[in-house]
């Protein structure tokens, strides 16, 4: 079977690509790992409970027509399915409980959206250590919140789920801010930015207010972190330092978060160009206005193409899918220009206040490349700085040589929780540019494929 | 320790057996839902080290969560919906082989 | 301009073991790599220490060969003790696995004609299901039989070559990377070499440069006529042990994750990958060991091998430039690195290499 259009990933910018790709009459396929669309942002949002839908926000819930609109589209979705390869010829594989089916399109559009930045402190591994995102997730989906939390990093997402937590009536134990006190001088130069912005700004604000006026204690300027074992050799005890104190945290949760990144994994893997963007510090990657990749077959939308935000996702996806439409006839130049004219000012619109919130939550260097050397950098393989130090001492020039001589990358998460650290750190460590340092070389299958499921694919001829 | 705060109606449960013990838990959980609920704090021991390892991303980008389900090994807890009748088990390190892979289900 | 007594260009499986070859031996020595992302043969590699499947058409190789794993035990215990690297060196034996009745009669005659050409110092067995079944338990009910040598071992291959840098430095070898040669030329006292990074001058040139020598050695009036085939393999996740001993199809690393191979493809310089590759080395893996199908792969990589017509390796030397390649660069590390070096130092090919000569071609 042949589409037109095969979009992976039913986030904001995946269901706004189809509603978009249906109605300008393309055959369309969307296929998403998980069970309902929404992705991650608006994880849920069809099936919400009311409780759910008031702690959770307007913002998340704007997510609801959307989904419907896809749900009433003319868009196949197939649901729990797992994309491991897309071959040059536009061959999309994909996974299925277990089985693996192939289908063909004339374009594909990625848009598996966003991850959260790694962020690598000592103890990082121990069970009881979480994403803010993890957090979220949970609230979203099935309802969870875990008592006498701490949460630890920077950016919005992490206020938010502190706010989410608040209105749940969760208690959380102290948020420990590792913003540095130099951003916020820095980020004051971005006032255009922050003005261009400001609907959202004021809604930060707000939050940050409510968060205070709750009494949650709140550290600043947070420069280390530590989580420490119990016993049970799970998580015990959060250490952390201030300019003025170093303190102690008793707690069995702690929450990280600094920033999201693009996930990069089936793009790279696909051969799409990429390359790093110092205003985000994350690989990005190479397309064009409509984001056109530098694969031939292959458009890229979403947070996978920088970090937007819902609004800006589903905009993005929008002009990727009048650009399909535009490529397969259904729209001459003109047509494309002029639909994608109102759709490009909204996006500036939204995209205007990045370089703001980018340059006031720019995480700070000990938390992106970490200086203790027991610091577990790769988790899957448990490679630590001090591997890594001592790789680049005996000649290692570069992440895949890195990961050939200490396993680091090689795990089941294929670089996703390590990439971003290993490529700042070596290019530290080597003394070259971070855009010369490269990342990992990334392969299919994009996530692990059971043996018997891909012998099945065998065709003789 | 994760409890539910939906205030949703969560009925049915499934019930399912988790290291040899029954436990009920609502349907549309999360396997690794059910574990973080059941105040399970790890769910696997590293290959690597034997260190207990959590639940960490919650959306599959992690490799974290990796348990043992009705016989198959590796399988991400926070990627699998609870079923009726299911054989959850910690898994250690590399985890087992089962002798009759004929016979295993992938399902989700 | 910096002048270096010996020069490696290359810092693969090849270059890696003669750059430490030279410096072992108190001889001023560069290597010369080039980039991360770069092809990098040795990167590909299975990790197989193998005699039994070499030289049947040319003694001359599987002399070299078991020379090389004759020296393979000192030399991994050599390398160890030096830069405290575990390579995961083990030789107990090999299998080579036959799928149907044609393939293991085939087999049997290769054999045949290896053991006649060696004067007896080339041992194996042919083995049918049920003696298979006891050296490898897992082995699935539709695989007829195969063969084994005592002589055949395996290494992980990215540790060697690890060691292999760091032996290297600890020598006091001199390793630049990210600086690939645009151009050699001869000068007064040795050779030119013109790099992405400056110039830089030596006494003699080792050329060990994989694929790209065919494009380095004609400056330097040497032939190496090289094409790449591209070899696919798959990684499985950490599973308990099911294989005994490394084969042609399958190893089992220390870590406990298995690699399965291999194709051989001439698709020009595409390290890429392919899903009917993939699939057929899949079908292969669990059909050798059906118990291996419950599990997952983590990882698939092709790369290219850096092969000759007849596949065997072509050693050059004219003047003070040697140039080398070889699909086989595991097996003869202990070779290139203990032998070749002294005989780049004595500046003497020994007598049964010539047979690798380019102009056999």
């Amino acid at each position: 079977m042949k589409y037109d259009l095969v979009i992976i990933g039913a986030g904001p910018a995946g269901m706004s690509a189809a509603v978009e790709a249906c109605n300008l009459g393309l055959s369309c396929l969307l296929l998403d790992e998980q069970p309902r669309g929404g992705g991650q942002i608006y994880r849920n949002v069809g099936r919400q409970t009311p409780k759910g839908k008031e702690l959770l926000g307007p913002e998340y819930q704007a997510g609801l027509p959307l989904l419907k609109a896809f749900e009433l589209s003319n868009c196949k979705h197939v649901a729990g399915a797992s994309v491991w390869q897309i071959s040059a010829q536009g061959e999309v594989f994909y996974s299925v409980a277990g089985t693996s089916n192939a289908v063909t399109a004339e374009k594909v559009l990625i848009t598996t959206g966003a991850q959260e930045r790694p962020m690598p402190i000592p103890g990082w591994t121990l069970p009881g250590v979480m994403t803010a995102g993890g957090a979220q997730i949970l609230l979203k989906s099935p309802g969870l919140a875990a008592d006498e939390a701490v949460f630890a990093g920077c950016g919005p997402l992490l206020y938010l789920v502190v706010w989410q937590y608040l209105k749940a009536g969760v208690k959380v134990k102290a948020v420990l801010d590792t913003t540095p006190r130099s951003n916020y001088l820095k980020a004051a130069k971005e006032w255009r930015a922050a003005l261009a912005g400001r609907s959202y700004l004021k809604k930060g604000i707000k939050l940050l207010r409510d968060i205070k006026s709750a009494g949650i204690p709140i550290y600043k300027e947070v420069n280390r972190i530590a989580a420490i074992a119990d016993e049970a050799r799970s998580l015990g005890t959060v250490s952390f330092c201030t300019p003025k104190a170093e303190l102690q945290i008793e707690t069995q949760h702690l929450f990280l978060h600094q920033g999201i990144i693009p996930q990069v994994n089936l793009a790279m893997a696909s051969g799409c160009e990429h390359h790093w963007s110092t205003q985000q510090l994350c690989w990005t990657p190479k397309v064009d206005d409509w984001g056109q990749s530098s694969q031939q077959r292959i458009l890229i939308s979403g947070d996978g193409l920088s970090i937007g935000g819902a609004v800006a996702a589903s905009l993005r996806g929008k002009l990727a899918a009048l650009q399909v439409g535009y490529e397969n006839g259904k729209l001459s130049v003109q047509q494309r220009d002029t639909r994608g004219q109102p759709i490009r000012r909204l996006l500036a619109k939204e995209l205007a206040f990045r370089p703001f919130i980018d340059t006031l939550y720019r995480p700070a260097e000990q938390f992106r490349k970490p200086v203790e050397n027991e610091v577990v950098v790769c988790r899957c393989e448990e490679i630590l700085l001090k591997d890594i130090k001592s790789a680049v001492e005996n000649g290692c020039m570069g992440p895949n040589q890195l990961k050939s001589f200490t396993r680091c990358g090689m795990g089941p998460c294929q670089g996703r929780q390590c990439g971003n650290t290993v490529t700042e750190l070596m290019a530290d460590l080597s003394g070259n540019p971070v855009e010369e340092t490269g990342y990992y070389r990334l392969r299919a299958p994009v996530k692990p494929l059971n043996l018997s499921e891909l012998a099945s694919l065998y065709d003789e001829h | 320790m994760f409890h539910d705060i939906s205030h949703a109606s969560r009925q049915p449960c499934v019930s399912l057996l988790l290291d040899g013990k029954s436990i009920a838990v609502p349907a549309g959980y999360t396997v690794a839902a059910a574990l973080l609920t059941q105040h399970r704090r790890h769910n696997r021991t590293s290959p690597v080290s034997g260190a207990p390892r959590g639940p960490f991303c919650l959306m599959g980008g992690c490799f974290e969560c990796l348990v043992e389900i009705d016989g198959v090994s590796n399988r991400q807890a926070c990627m699998v919906e609870v079923r009726e009748g299911m054989n959850v088990c910690t898994q250690q390190g590399a985890g087992e082989l089962t002798t009759d892979p004929e016979t295993l289900s992938y399902e989700v | 301009m910096t002048c270096t007594d010996y020069l490696v260009v290359g810092g693969g499986m090849l270059g890696a073991a003669i750059g430490y070859g030279l410096a072992r031996q108190n001889l001023g020595c560069t290597i010369l790599d080039a980039h991360d992302r770069d092809f990098r043969a040795a990167r590909g590699n299975f990790g197989l220490v193998w005699v039994q499947s070499k030289g049947a058409d040319l003694a001359a190789y599987a002399r070299w060969t078991r020379c090389s794993t004759e020296l393979w035990p000192g030399f991994s215990s050599e390398l160890e003790e030096l830069t405290g690297i575990d390579l995961h060196y083990k030789r107990s034996g090999g299998v080579h696995f036959c799928l149907s009745d044609q393939a293991l009669a085939d087999r049997q005659a290769h054999l045949m004609k290896l053991a006649a050409a060696s004067d007896g110092a080339f041992s194996y067995r042919m083995l049918d299901h049920r003696e298979l079944l006891e050296l490898e338990p897992e082995l699935g009910p539709s695989v007829p039989g195969g063969s084994w040598s005592p002589h055949d071992g395996h290494v992980n291959p990215l540790y060697l070559l690890r060691a292999l840098h760091a032996g290297f430095i600890r020598h006091g070898g001199n390793y630049q990377a990210n600086r690939r040669v645009k151009t050699i030329e001869a000068c007064n006292d040795g050779y030119r070499l013109v790099t992405e990074q400056g110039e830089i001058r030596a006494r003699h040139l080792i050329l060990a440069a994989g694929l790209d020598n065919a494009r380095l050695a004609p400056m330097v009036g040497l032939k190496q006529p090289v094409y790449a085939q591209r070899g696919q393999i798959l990684v499985s996740e950490r599973v308990p042990k099911l294989l005994n001993h490394p084969s042609n199809y399958l190893r089992q690393t220390l870590e406990g994750t298995i690699q399965i191979g291999d194709s051989k493809e001439s698709v020009g310089l595409d390290d890429g990958q392919s899903v009917h590759a993939m699939a057929k080395m899949a079908r292969r893996a669990c059909q050798i060991i059906p118990r291996l199908s419950q599990r997952r792969i983590v990882r698939g990589w092709g790369a290219l091998r850096v092969l000759t017509a007849d596949g065997y390796p072509v050693y050059e030397h004219g003047g003070n430039a040697w140039a080398f390649s070889s699909h086989s660069g595991v097996t003869l590390a202990a070779a290139h690195a203990l032998k070749l070096s002294t005989m780049i130092r004595d500046q003497s090919l020994d007598a049964d290499l010539q047979a690798f000569t380019a102009n056999r071609f």
